[in-house]
């Protein structure tokens, strides 16, 4: 079977899953398979921007603008989510083009690119915080439920398995875009920007143009996934959807898998979700933050020894054995 | 309109916020200084070291001036651990996985904390008189903290100007490759450094302790804003972050007077971002 076969069969495999019967735990799968969707999604976004050298510890603004404008029309204003996250998605694209002007116009790269986004990311989440009488503080905001007009007006369904299929699709698209930019002048020109940004710009790249609308599709595809994911548990949380954690969370799961290749933020995502859910349920309530400190401990582990990511590593591996394979003698 | 005299109230607030979190700053501008690596879980060996002062206190009945110099050591031997555990092994790696490895402490820290001592918040209670000075009262817990982290700093200046191994780190930090050259160990001098700056988090914590309580998040609140001190005087550069901690001290503190906490904050990175685009290499750069 050729490449495109297997991962058809893959594909075909995780859009039959809702159909499967899982007996009790069927609802809580999707909603794991869901989460993974639309994390990976985010994490694909943010690996747009991390894999050309754009180390952005600031995403959670993007999350937070798309989560928070989406719902918050919505509430007050009744606005369909449709129209809600394609404003969201403006705002946020706004933002990004706001920071990421002077960060490329006044060469602000490496610790410094990843300082001022972090700062970006908190600047986003205390002004959550202190807008308490529209947002709810640091207690979160919940959408509004539609009561009986839920539907694909208003994205809110009593189905879980719509937003199976929503995710699903969001996250290829997510792939899509990435496949695109891989293909393109723009990876091209971004690598060479990533590396030397003056010899770069002497072999006639203009920058400040590719920084931009790379940062701009990158927060755009980011506040979608916001959106959506506020949109899915009906709810927005300051911490959860913005600041220094989820900032770091995405990072942490798109390095985990791997940001030079099209599936590592993915496998990334999946891993560090199904983890986290699993100690989760194991320890359940018995001690609060033994998860947690697992999950910390994991992430400093792998990092020392997977640099390059558990998919990065595996398909160099790979690599490697596939093109070592040929010449090896057959008695070794 | 608010009143001159609580004006005056907020900056000297202010004042007494900056001399700690220069001392924060410092401790954390020189680890990357040296070792080139910014140490994201800083304030939380912070706050572990707070919960060292905590404990040697209302548990074992420590004298509180005892247990903030046994948080020192407790410091510097986290520092030691960090740097051998956690650093030592990625030294060559590219600059993100380095940061994210200090971000997955910070986790650890945060979640570990959870686990051993709930998320309750935990203080020592120092009970001393409040100064009145023409109107304007002054905490005298804060006032001493301030004495004790100016005083630090001082110490700290002495190790790196007066002794042989501050200058050597001093080297270091202008050109690693040289002192290899001149016969220095960078390694060895890596954790002295990061002892130092352990030793600096001790401090910090034993201050930090009088004056908030302590929970397992209590880096997410002034970590933040300990980095953005640090790029503001320069990546590096000691006397910049002892400036900038208190510029930003005062622009949190005013800014909370005139509006309110959290819109002190944002005042303050908002000024760090748009500062950051007009000097890049720090408030206090020479222009190359």
């Amino acid at each position: 079977m050729g490449r495109r076969a297997v991962w058809s069969v893959v594909l075909l495999a995780v859009a039959l899953v809702p159909a499967l019967p899982l007996g009790v735990a069927q609802e809580y799968i999707w909603h794991v398979v869901i989460q993974i969707f639309l994390w990976s999604f985010v994490g694909n976004a943010w690996a747009l921007m991390g894999r050309f050298g754009l180390v952005s510890l600031g995403h959670g603004a993007f999350l937070g603008v798309g989560a928070y404008a989406t719902v918050l029309l919505w509430n007050f204003f009744g606005l369909t989510p449709w129209a809600g996250a394609a404003i969201a998605v403006l705002l946020t694209v706004l933002l990004a083009l706001v920071v990421a002007y002077p960060c490329s116009r006044f060469q602000v790269v490496g610790h410094y690119f990843g300082l001022v986004t972090l700062a970006v990311g908190e600047v986003i989440r205390l002004l959550i915080v202190a807008e308490r009488d529209w947002t709810g503080g640091s207690l979160g905001v919940s959408l509004k439920t539609a009561g009986t007009a839920s539907g694909l007006w208003t994205l809110q369904f009593a189905d879980k398995r719509v937003y199976y299929y929503i995710g699903m699709a969001v996250w290829l698209f997510g792939l899509w875009v990435w496949w695109r930019v891989d293909r393109s002048m723009t990876r091209a020109a971004m690598e060479a920007i990533g590396e030397d940004e003056t010899a770069a710009a002497s072999v006639g790249i203009h920058i400040t143009r590719f920084k931009m609308g790379i940062t701009a599709l990158s927060a755009a595809l980011t506040a979608l996934g916001g959106a959506l994911l506020a949109l899915y548990v009906a709810y927005a949380n300051p911490d959860t959807l913005a600041g220094i954690g989820v900032s770091l969370r995405i990072v942490f799961a798109v390095v985990l898998g791997g940001m030079y290749s099209l599936l590592g933020p993915s496998v990334g995502t999946a891993l560090t979700i199904a983890l986290s859910e699993y100690l989760r349920i194991y320890f359940g309530i018995k001690l609060i933050g033994i998860a947690e400190t697992i999950y910390g401990l994991t992430l400093i582990l792998f990092i020392i020894f997977l640099p390059s990511g558990i998919w990065g590593s595996l398909t160099g591996a790979w690599r490697r054995r596939a093109a070592a394979g040929p010449s090896r003698p057959a008695a070794a | 309109m608010i009143e001159p005299i609580f004006l005056l109230e907020a900056v000297i607030n202010g004042i007494l916020l900056g001399g700690v979190l220069a001392l924060l700053a410092l401790g954390l501008n020189l680890i990357f200084g040296v070792i080139d690596i910014v140490w994201i879980a800083y304030v939380d060996l912070v706050a572990l070291c707070m919960y060292g002062v905590y404990f040697l206190v209302t548990l074992y009945g420590f004298p509180l001036w005892l247990a903030g110099i046994a948080s020192i050591g407790l410091g510097a031997l986290l520092g030691l651990a960090v740097h051998q555990l956690i650093i030592t092994p990625i030294l060559a790696s590219p600059p993100i996985n380095q940061l994210l490895a200090t971000g997955g402490l910070l986790f650890f820290i945060q979640s570990f904390a959870t686990l051993l001592w709930s998320t309750d918040h935990r203080s020592v209670r120092v009970t001393l008189p409040t100064i009145e000075l023409g109107g304007i009262f002054i905490s005298f817990t804060r006032l001493i903290a301030f004495v004790l982290a100016i005083l630090a700093m001082i110490a700290l200046y002495f190790f790196l100007t007066r002794t042989f191994t501050g200058t050597a780190i001093r080297a270091v930090s202008q050109d690693r490759e040289a002192i290899a050259l001149m016969g220095a160990r960078p390694q060895r001098l890596y954790l002295v450094t990061s002892a130092v700056g352990g030793a600096m988090a001790g401090v910090a914590g034993a201050l930090l302790i009088m004056q908030y309580a302590v929970h397992p998040y209590f880096g997410g609140a002034f970590g933040p804003l300990t980095f953005m001190i640090c790029v503001l005087g320069g990546l590096g550069n000691m006397v910049g972050a002892f400036f900038a901690a208190f510029i930003m001290a005062q622009v949190i503190s005013l800014g909370g007077v005139l509006v309110s906490t959290e819109m002190g904050y944002v005042i303050a990175f908002v000024i760090f971002i748009v500062l950051i685009f007009v000097r890049p290499g720090g408030i206090f750069a020479r222009r190359a």
